[in-house]
């Protein structure tokens, strides 16, 4: 039953933030605001983890790969389409679940919980259009970038762990990588990441906007948010694989 | 003038309280009293429809607002100052952005005016100079200040004030009193106070109405409560007394 309330509630949200949306002077400034916390300010860690992403494959690619029949090209062509179509995706998405979805959730609860959004309503604002618009545009906008700054990272990882461990020479690497790439990849790395946008900022958002019950409320909101993002990334995975390759 | 006729309000099974009757004319103030738990709190949220009732009306000059469209409703509520319990600052700005916040989305004041209005605001409740400071840096009845300060800025017709004594001193407490009176008296303002403070409800409070056992126990003027009856009113005003 408390299933339905919730995707009951869930889309009620939605709905407002969708049919608020031409609010712009409402949300802007919380926009660029929103799209600097998500975006740029995730870079650091979104290239640690392409970086050394990229750098295992290699190395695990290399291990299995090990015959004299088996150009080293291979590992680049692997290990970049890897990134491409699910890894710069997926792994900048659970990661950023944990940091983006985090933060959503535990600045929205906080502010359920100590009545700040109370005190939005009863100022003449409209709290969704406000609080939620922004979080989720800057998802939308934001993971992209994102991907491909994970995507670049991951592929330069590769080619440091390549250098170091000697499996691959960095021509090679990049030839294979050359060999697979196709726009269409790109392209369905993207569509993914903006769904995953999606649904980290949403998700984050309905748990933090709904929490209630002091402190504990908002740890529950914040741990439901997290773990809800990740199941839900990892569904929409299969499904985008299953429709678009 | 606030009318509320037959509200009646519930979370799921458990009953807040049945059928509510109250009338608020203008420039006066109502206190709201009952123990913890009898829906004081509730009841302010259905004048500013942060809440809607199972049944009954509110109604603001004559129109319900339950009816309203959120929109129109968004309007109304700029009518309405409101101090939240715990003051519901925006806590990653400072007081003084605080107070300016909602002049900066809902008026076309350049930045000298609404310095100006904010700084006036600011000294109705004598806090003029810490204005550079985050809610964090304040004590809890400068909080509560800056937030009637935040709840005044807009000029309103009514101001709501949600337990504006709980959890401070005596002396903070009569200074937030005076506070309530003077907005009151200076500004022509109808307020609504929920407390549990009868020494607070002496000093500002026209009318009284007390929530008891899910209902509307007693209802009357201030003069009414020196002679009344109702034994649930006396025992909670002797145990408030007794505690002072």
């Amino acid at each position: 039953m408390q299933l339905f309330v919730d995707v009951g509630r869930y889309c009620r949200l939605i709905y407002e933030a969708i049919r608020s949306s031409t609010e712009f002077d409402m949300y802007r400034k919380n926009l660029v605001m929103e799209m600097v916390k998500t975006g740029y300010d995730s870079l650091p860690i979104i290239i640690l983890a392409g970086f050394f992403t990229g750098g295992v494959m290699t190395i695990q690619t290399s291990y299995q790969l090990v015959s004299g029949f088996i150009p080293p090209e291979t590992i680049g062509s692997i290990v970049s389409q890897s990134l491409l179509i699910e890894l710069g995706a997926v792994i900048s998405a659970l990661v950023l679940a944990g940091r983006v979805g985090a933060r959503i959730a535990t600045e929205l609860g906080t502010m359920s919980v100590s009545e700040q959004i109370d005190a939005l309503e009863s100022m003449g604002f409209n709290s969704v259009t406000f609080l939620v618009m922004p979080r989720v545009l800057a998802g939308i906008f934001m993971f992209p970038v994102i991907y491909i700054a994970a995507v670049f990272s991951g592929i330069i990882g590769g080619l440091v762990a390549g250098i170091l461990t000697g499996s691959v020479p960095v021509a090679d690497f990049m030839s294979g990588s050359r060999q697979v790439f196709t726009p269409a990849d790109v392209s369905f790395g993207i569509i993914k990441s903006f769904v995953f946008g999606y649904i980290i900022t949403s998700i984050s958002c309905f748990k933090g906007y709904f929490a209630a019950g002091g402190a504990e409320g908002v740890g529950q909101a914040t741990t439901q948010a997290t773990v809800l993002s990740c199941i839900y990334i990892l569904l929409a995975d299969f499904i985008l694989a299953f429709v678009l390759l | 003038m606030i009318e509320i006729k037959n509200l009646t309000k519930s979370f799921g099974d458990t009953l807040v309280w049945r059928n509510i009757n109250l009338a608020i004319d203008e420039g006066e103030t109502l206190a709201v009293i009952g123990k913890s738990g009898s829906g004081k709190s509730v009841l302010l949220k259905h004048f500013n429809v942060l809440l809607y009732p199972d049944e009954g009306h509110v109604y603001i000059d004559g129109i319900d607002v339950f009816d309203m469209r959120y929109a129109a409703l968004r309007k109304l509520r700029q009518r309405f100052g409101v101090l939240f319990q715990g003051a519901a600052l925006f806590d990653s700005i400072t007081a003084f952005e605080n107070v300016a916040f909602p002049l900066r989305f809902f008026s076309n004041m350049k930045e000298e005016e609404i310095t100006d209005r904010v700084m006036e605001s600011l000294e109705l409740v004598n806090l003029q100079n810490i204005g550079v400071k985050t809610p964090a840096e304040l004590s809890g009845g400068m909080r509560k200040r800056i937030g009637l300060a935040r709840a005044i800025v807009l000029k309103p017709d009514y101001l709501l004030y949600d337990e504006p004594t709980s959890g401070l001193d005596p002396q903070t407490s009569d200074e937030i009193n005076d506070l309530i009176i003077s907005m009151a008296e200076t500004l022509d303002i109808t307020s609504v106070v929920v407390t549990h403070d009868m020494h607070s409800v002496l000093r500002v409070a026209d009318k009284v109405a007390f929530l008891n056992e899910q209902e509307l126990s007693w209802y009357g003027t201030i003069k009414d409560l020196k002679k009344c009856e109702n034994e649930e009113l006396n025992a909670f005003i002797k145990a408030s007394i007794f505690s002072i």
